[in-house]
């Protein structure tokens, strides 16, 4: 019989070998590095991140993604602030539009073909990308 | 006109966001295209409301039991480190440039979108 010690530790290290720590260590830096330098998309690389190298289903890297990313945007956040780039706030009627869409976008997850919609987040995402450019 | 046009792109940011999609990508984009935003004030509003969004969405997820916290430790130590650096830069760079680099970023996503795409349908 194991004793509750090496049970638990067992729980928390897993049998994760040093190189995939390491591994996670260096795609969790690409995460913060994207995430903090485009002030967002850091989930883009997480939710596969979680998906291959910690093997979780598809909901659950989507939610463990959040997990991740919010110390990082923290972090990324403050800085934008403290170098002041954050200074005029339309920050209220923008941010109360997120909070009205976000809402909504989780509730209409469940009646929305995600395919369809993926295709047309891809072509708005590529229109916005290439304006942005030129 | 542009208090409207703002609480519309919040909407939909926020809606994308709530889909689980990348809301950043398209609110970013919006806010500088449209509405003649700095491209480190676009970026730095979505990481506001992202923090904002983010303290309800986990706190639904964590009741569902649906975030899993084993070994994601190490994601986030390499996370935050590069973070520093990745917002630094972001900072010192000229907006135009950052906007540049932002639209490159999002022309790469989309193709990556579509490849994804197309080999489902193959399959």
């Amino acid at each position: 019989m194991k004793n509750k010690k090496s049970v638990q530790s067992n729980i928390q290290s897993g049998q994760t070998s040093l190189k995939k720590k390491v591994m996670l260590v260096f795609l969790g830096g690409l995460v913060g590095f994207l995430n903090g330098f485009f002030g967002g998309g850091g989930g883009m690389i997480c939710v596969p991140t979680l998906e291959k190298g910690l093997g979780l289903d598809n909901k659950r890297a989507h939610a463990t993604a959040i997990a991740v990313i919010f110390p990082l945007s923290l972090v990324s956040c403050a800085i934008y602030i403290f170098k002041g780039a954050i200074q005029s706030l339309p920050l209220l009627t923008v941010g109360l539009g997120v909070l009205a869409g976000g809402i909504a976008g989780s509730f209409a997850l469940k009646f929305i073909p995600s395919k369809t919609l993926r295709i047309i987040f891809a072509v708005i995402m590529l229109v916005g990308g290439v304006r942005l450019i030129i | 006109m542009n208090i409207f046009l703002q609480i519309l792109f919040g909407v939909l940011g926020g809606f994308f966001g709530g889909l689980g999609m990348g809301g950043g990508t398209l609110l970013i984009p919006l806010l500088t295209i449209f509405l003649h935003f700095d491209q480190q004030l676009s970026q730095g509003i979505n990481l506001l409301t992202f923090l904002f969004m983010a303290v309800f969405s986990l706190y639904i997820h964590s009741k569902n039991n649906l975030i899993v916290t084993k070994n994601i430790v190490y994601i986030i130590i390499g996370g935050v480190i590069f973070s520093v650096a990745g917002a630094f830069l972001a900072t010192v760079l000229p907006s135009i440039i950052l906007r540049k680099c932002f639209g490159g970023f999002l022309v790469i996503l989309a193709v990556v979108e579509f490849v994804k795409a197309l080999k489902k349908q193959a399959n």
